[in-house]
């Protein structure tokens, strides 16, 4: 179809400006910086810089740290991802049943929202901080040993509890949005048929809302991926001994506090990749969701 | 009709206050800690009911300064945060629907290459180009302002994806009456176009307030001066496990500052945050 259109020649352009001029100086002219510094290697003095190619790539990836960094991501990622869903999953079917309180329930369950995934992470800190922590000292008196600064498993358990906490409300909304989508008729049929609750979930709501939950794991992959960067900032700092050092947070300490340019560069570029072929993955799904509904 | 026996509606109750509970508690708890004096945070467990500090912790911490992040008083921290969320906010919605416009209601040249141009940034957060961005920052002298704060982040593509979906459900026969009627292009922006995107633009402006308000990486790269941190900043900056004299009772004040005004948008403009959520991120 022919969409109707105004004649004007310049007027588009002028109107285009304003996002273009930022994209160009905010994204395009950093990101290629960043793919021409992935290339080269600084003198320490930060004097001369030569360039090597693809050989800061090989160090990156053939660096026990770095590798090290990937596996801390994936664990991170994929832990903060399952217990967000599944909580709100249990939660959105819990106030797909009740009837009274619905609105109230929603008000409560999407506060965190909006808090910063820093300011989370603090509130967990400030319960389970084995100095002052209310929650560490009870830990402590039923003869628990709980050190997440020593311990990096205690760590890890922290950051993703704090990062999985944030994620819930969102989640939560999504998954009663898609519930209510489940057409009535289908698990009365069911429930005529002499379904219990337990198996028409399984087998009728649950692959129903299949698209829905795979959006939602790319989302909170991409996600713990780079929003946590705050949390982990402030809970642990990477440590101990890299145990919580995700693969944003190791980009911005090579670059930021060991200054290592052209390593942190490389980094950043194999980032970019990552996001752009999680980002696909998403738009094959929508592509496939449109013509599922 | 689904059978009504058993207890699974008792159940559901059930659930949804433990969960509710799980969701509260690190907020309440914040809370009552915040109205406790440092003393009584340091030696647990902490009682479960507010403190009488109420008045003297919010005091000191929204009029006095804080000596931790150099005698900065929490209003100026939020005032900080305030002017970055809605700096990104207001300005991701402007030029968003700018550029939605042209791309949607003109045909000029290189419509698509410009359209691609935009789109390819969706994909990248600013998390991947960090160390680049910061050096044309340092370039442009943007360190410590608040165009340094607010312009890098507004460079997203997801607004104008989303204006300009809605833009082209704008039937064709709007376009040509009001062309007809003698109108001009900003004329039909202001006069059509915005009324009838009004929602969207509600939506829209609840989810990029906090966006740039729980923004965390960025501002602690672009401010140095503590005068111009945001609040989430300032807080990680009090925070320190190294030494023991860490004023808990103004981090948790400070806290609960921090959560409360993004908090207040997405409960008072529910409706419109949970539609534009659902229905923005497809």
């Amino acid at each position: 179809m022919q969409k109707a259109v105004f004649p004007n020649k310049l007027l588009p352009y002028l109107l285009l400006a304003p996002q273009v001029a930022i994209t160009l100086v905010f994204f395009y002219w950093p990101a290629s910086q960043a793919l021409y510094q992935s290339m080269l290697k600084e003198d320490p003095f930060g004097l001369k810089s030569k360039f090597v190619g693809l050989q800061n790539f090989a160090q990156v990836l053939g660096n026990p740290d770095y590798l090290n960094s990937v596996r801390v991501t994936v664990v991170f990622s994929v832990s903060t991802a399952v217990l967000a869903m599944a909580l709100a999953l249990f939660l959105a079917t819990a106030a797909e049943k009740v009837v009274r309180g619905k609105g109230f329930y929603r008000t409560m369950l999407i506060w965190p929202y909006a808090v910063a995934p820093a300011v989370a992470g603090l509130l967990w800190l400030f319960m389970f901080n084995p100095s002052m922590g209310t929650f560490a000292y009870l830990l402590r008196d039923a003869g628990y040993r709980w050190n997440p600064l020593l311990d990096g498993d205690q760590a890890m358990l922290l950051v993703v509890v704090a990062a999985a906490w944030k994620q819930i409300s969102y989640n939560f909304l999504f998954f009663v949005a898609a519930l209510q989508s489940v057409p009535r008729s289908l698990i009365e049929a069911a429930a005529i048929d002499g379904a219990s609750s337990t198996k028409r979930f399984w087998t009728i709501v649950f692959p129903l809302i299949a698209p829905t939950t795979f959006f939602l794991l790319v989302v909170n992959t991409v996600y713990a991926f780079f929003d946590t960067f705050g949390i982990i900032d402030a809970v642990t700092g990477g440590g101990p001994a890299q145990a919580t050092q995700t693969l944003v947070y190791k980009v911005y300490n090579d670059g930021f506090v060991n200054l290592d340019l052209g390593g942190s560069a490389a980094q950043s570029v194999i980032l970019m990749a990552i996001v752009i072929a999680l980002t696909a993955i998403q738009f094959r799904y929508v592509e496939k969701r449109v013509h599922y509904a | 009709m689904i059978e009504r026996r058993g207890l699974g509606r008792p159940m559901a109750h059930l659930v949804l206050i433990v969960g509710l509970f799980i969701v509260a508690f690190p907020i309440y708890y914040t809370f009552v800690a915040s109205t406790q004096s440092l003393t009584t945070i340091l030696r647990p467990p902490l009682p479960l009911t507010p403190g009488d500090q109420i008045g003297a912790n919010y005091g000191e911490a929204l009029f006095g300064g804080i000596g931790r992040i150099g005698g900065v008083a929490v209003t100026t921290l939020l005032f900080n945060t305030l002017v970055m969320a809605l700096g990104i906010a207001l300005g991701k919605i402007f030029i968003s629907i700018l550029s939605a416009f042209a791309v949607v209601f003109f045909r000029f040249p290189l419509r698509m290459v410009f359209f691609w141009l935009i789109f390819v940034t969706l994909m990248l957060p600013v998390e991947v180009r960090i160390l680049p961005t910061y050096k044309v920052m340092v370039d442009l002298g943007m360190i410590d302002t608040y165009a340094g704060l607010i312009l890098p982040l507004i460079a997203s593509a997801t607004a104008t994806l989303l204006f300009r979906q809605f833009f082209m459900t704008i039937p064709a026969e709007l376009v040509e009456a009001a062309r007809i009627d003698g109108a001009g292009p900003l004329r039909f922006l202001k006069d059509i176009l915005l009324p009838l995107s009004k929602t969207n633009i509600a939506a829209l402006f609840v989810i990029l307030f906090i966006y740039g308000w729980t923004q965390y990486l960025w501002p602690l790269l672009v401010t140095n001066d503590n005068q111009m941190n945001t609040i989430v900043i300032a807080l990680r900056k009090m925070v320190s496990f190294a030494d023991a004299d860490t004023p808990w009772h103004m981090v948790m004040v400070t806290s609960i500052l921090a959560i409360l005004p993004p908090v207040l948008v997405v409960v008072l403009m529910q409706r419109w945050f949970v539609r534009g959520l659902v229905e923005s991120e497809k």
